[in-house]
């Protein structure tokens, strides 16, 4: 194979994944890395990458203590309520304190964000979302990072970390390949910042055929940043932490603005409220701390996201789907209208694509809501991802090691999706801790952190051939057979990909078992995972572009098989709604009011769990 | 949903399979021009519809559950700074045009070239500051929120 290799060297911060979180990150190391080489290895091209690529409606992620709305601590306490109490709350607490400076400065590159005509404050769209006119969010903050980075290489697929061969457990780099050249590079930095993103795709989705692309976060989020980094041996937390959504059926079209802003509500196929009916037994489930049925109704405490999908999961069992969304009344106001549907064509045009399909008017017709297929990510109402540091002036010592959002690889950062433990980051926040993490790595660079770092050749070569095995495998077993798809040597990405959904929703989970699991499911479901990754080693690909489908599957696969070891770990139902552990269905605080932290052995591939304690920086009640 | 490229209007310039996210628009080697090679790993993003300058790209709805007859069409303009969408429905009974804004400003130049910005002092690296902190933060004299400042400590376990 004629690829040619491409060295990179002597980079300081390589950011991998330039999305929200690795834009912050290459803008902000500029300044406190003046003379630093900054790079970003991308594997689309970052004027249109990551979930963010069509834009977006909402900053979800907004304190504005400017005009006195709340502090750092309010979050806090909104993220852990919601989270059933676990959340890094030293993390969210310094992304939160941070998170308003983001967001002004977009206002300042032109990100147009609507404002409250009576006060002049952003227009709230609920407590922590603000509405703005997103379409170009994410060309601005790509923008951004062009002018601080040294070099951007888009369309380059990154597989693998590099590691230091002179100090072990300390990172060097990144390789990956060019999907459209195929040539093979290799970056060598003293410093990376992990932003590929969260992981869609890893189970079933509920859209099959041509539809499998429509699911809720975007198909090219491929678990890269936890399949690099559990690959490099960095501790893992909350990955078994997975989050549904209700959303519009199909077309998975957000509901955010539907419910803070137009006030629609839902209603069962009857026309009756059903949510509150389902609240005395999902009281006795997780206990009153976290659903005081009567007390809800006085602290007017939003309910925990994943115990309204239980409500409507429970409903649509019992017989009385399906869940509407009442959207008649308030669309009957032409500006709330416009409202409703610029919201779908500034971050899911599909969801206006099929309604104009099907007819369906929310003016007329209320639309039909659904729960999705379980996602795995780290910024939204969940919290996956790495197990890192926090700040030095809020984290207690089990958490600080050093520098903010480090991982537990030396010189490895995370951002946005990438670091477990916090949730309701959004945009805003991802992009927040981007730039906390390049300030951390710059500094980590001046105390001299990373001198003497080398890479051997071997290493390098070791991954290219790596890298285009599936090739070789395409190569030497289509000879064996006349045509087609169906070879006895390899299997290709798509069936690859079919076959780890099957099994990631019948035995982790997903929808097709109505989101139940249990002890016995998960080890049969570990074993034929086991299997399933010997055969990716045959995996095939018949020219680049399925190259770039047997890696992302790859770190699919990693990501699922955390998600399974973590599922098997927390032996409670923590998150009704979003899974059961049908051999545990309650809340259990006494043994499991902790993190869970994971990481799997480099050499072995044996994954090793404990129990991270759970500190709390704020009491129940708002002051 | 998917997309698709109108053979008549393509000319293979290569915008869409530039911006496309999921690298699925490519060029055809014998027609050469542009066509959607995975339709089930499309998000209908609409990236490559706003990039193409031919208005070649259009949508058709995922065939698992759309029916056939609607059209989304978009119009982006950076000179302008404005979106323009128009919906119609497979029944006729609804045509809709909506406009938005895209920026505020012409493209990129407010954004800090941050290399020439002065250098950090020592205070500001040694602090918990970020650029532009702590004024961007409320944007008055205030400074960043810590524990201490905000009354809160840590504590272990489950006390609620
Ligand atoms: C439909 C939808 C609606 C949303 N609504 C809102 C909202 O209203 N408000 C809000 O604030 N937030 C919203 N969000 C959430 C927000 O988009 C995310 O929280 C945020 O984008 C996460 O940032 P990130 O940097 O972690 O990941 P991303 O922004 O997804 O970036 C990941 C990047 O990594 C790249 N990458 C992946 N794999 C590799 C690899 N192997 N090699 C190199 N690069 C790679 C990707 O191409 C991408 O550029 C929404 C998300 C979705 C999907
Ligand atoms: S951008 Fe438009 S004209 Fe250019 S190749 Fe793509 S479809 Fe054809
Ligand atoms: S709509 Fe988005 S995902 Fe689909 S082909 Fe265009 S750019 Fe690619």
């Amino acid at each position: 194979m004629g690829y040619k290799t491409i060295i990179e060297d002597n980079i300081d911060v390589l950011v991998v994944g330039a999305g929200l979180g690795g834009t912050g990150a290459a803008f902000e190391a500029r300044y406190w890395g003046k003379d630093k080489k900054i790079v970003i290895a991308e594997k689309a091209n970052i004027d249109r990458s990551g979930a963010v690529a069509q834009g977006l409606y909402a900053i979800n992620c907004y304190m504005g203590t400017r005009w006195g709305e709340n502090n750092p601590e309010d979050h806090v306490r909104y993220a852990r309520m919601d989270l059933m109490g676990m959340v890094r709350e030293d993390l969210a607490f310094d992304m939160a304190r941070h998170v308003d400076s983001a967001v002004h400065q977009f206002e300042d590159w032109g990100l147009p964000l609507m404002k409250n005509p009576e006060t002049g404050a952003y227009l709230r769209e609920g407590r922590w979302q603000i509405m703005i006119h997103g379409e170009s969010y994410k060309p601005i903050v790509a923008e951004a990072a062009k002018k601080s980075a040294d070099k951007v290489f888009n369309r380059i697929c990154v597989t693998h970390l590099l590691m230091d061969d002179a100090k072990e457990n300390r990172v060097a780099g990144a390789v990956g390949f060019n999907v459209r050249t195929g040539n093979y590079h290799v970056f060598k930095s003293k410093t990376v910042i992990c932003g590929a993103g969260g992981a869609s795709n890893i189970f079933k989705p509920r859209s099959v055929g041509e539809g499998a692309g429509r699911v809720w976060y975007a198909p090219w989020s491929s678990g890269s940043a936890y399949g690099l980094m559990i690959d490099a041996g960095a501790k893992m937390t909350q990955m078994e932490n997975r989050i549904v959504l209700a959303r519009f059926k199909d077309g998975y079209g957000p509901v955010g603005a539907y419910f803070l802003h137009l006030k629609t509500y839902t209603q069962n196929c009857l026309g009756e409220e059903y949510e509150s009916k389902w609240f005395p037994a999902l009281t006795e489930m997780v206990g009153k701390e976290y659903l005081d049925t009567e007390g809800q109704h006085l602290s007017h405490k939003p309910i925990p996201t994943c115990l309204r999908n239980h409500a409507f999961i429970s409903e649509v069992n019992a017989g009385r789907g399906p869940i509407h969304m009442v959207t008649m009344e308030a669309f009957q106001d032409p500006h709330l209208e416009e409202i409703g549907w610029h919201n779908f064509l500034g971050m899911t045009v599909g969801q206006a694509v099929l309604w104009a399909a099907t007819d369906v008017d929310p003016k007329y017709e209320n639309p039909e809501l659904t729960t999705s297929e379980p996602y795995v990510m780290g910024s939204h109402a969940t919290g996956c991802g790495a197990w890192c540091s926090g700040p030095e002036d809020v984290s207690p010592d089990e958490y600080f090691w050093g520098y903010n959002r480090m991982t537990t690889v030396e010189g490895l950062f995370g951002a946005g999706d990438a670091v477990g433990g916090t949730p309701h980051a959004f945009s805003s926040g991802s992009f927040t801790e981007g730039r906390l993490a390049a300030k951390a790595a710059c500094q980590y660079i001046d105390d001299g952190k990373a001198a003497g770092i080398r890479v051997s050749e071997t290493q390098i070569e070791d991954r290219k051939k790596e890298i285009y095995k599936p090739m070789e495998t395409y190569t030497v077993g289509s000879n064996e057979v006349v045509a087609g798809t169906v070879n006895p040597n390899f299997i290709n990405p798509r069936q690859g990909l079919d076959r780890l959904q099957k099994m990631m929703d019948e035995y982790c989970g997903g929808f097709g078992v109505n989101y139940m699991t249990n002890e016995k499911l998960l080890q049969i479901g570990l074993k034929k995972m086991k299997i399933f990754e010997e055969d990716l080693e045959k995996v095939a690909a018949e020219d680049i572009h399925e190259l770039l489908r047997a890696w992302e599957l790859k770190h699919r696969f990693r990501t699922s098989e955390s998600v399974f070891q973590h599922t098997l770990f927390r032996k409670e139902t923590r998150w009704p709604g979003y899974y059961y552990r049908g051999d545990a269905m309650k809340l259990d605080d006494e043994n499991w009011h902790v993190l869970t932290v994971s990481q799997r052995d480099r050499k072995t591939g044996e994954y090793t769990m404990e129990k991270a304690p759970c500190y709390h920086l704020v009491g129940e009640n708002e002051e | 949903m998917p997309t698709f490229v109108y053979m008549t209007r393509c000319d293979g310039c290569g915008q869409c399979v530039d911006i496309c996210p999921s690298d699925i628009m490519h060029i055809d080697k014998t027609l050469r021009r542009a066509y959607n090679i995975e339709p089930n790993m499309c998000w209908e993003c609409y990236s490559c519809v706003k990039a193409c300058p031919h208005q070649a790209i259009d949508v058709r709805g995922y065939a698992d559950f759309a029916p056939l007859g609607h059209s989304v069409r978009v119009l982006r303009d950076e000179e302008k700074g404005t979106i323009a969408w128009r919906i119609k429905f497979r029944n006729g009974k609804k045509d809709m045009e909506l406009l938005a804004p895209i920026t505020t400003k012409p493209w990129g130049e407010f954004i800090p070239q941050l290399a020439d910005e002065a250098a950090p002092s020592k205070e500001m690296r040694d602090s918990h500051l970020l650029y532009n902190e702590p004024k961007y933060i409320r944007l008055d004299e205030g400074g960043l929120h810590t524990l201490e400042s905000n009354g809160l400590t840590l504590k272990a376990g489950v006390y609620y």
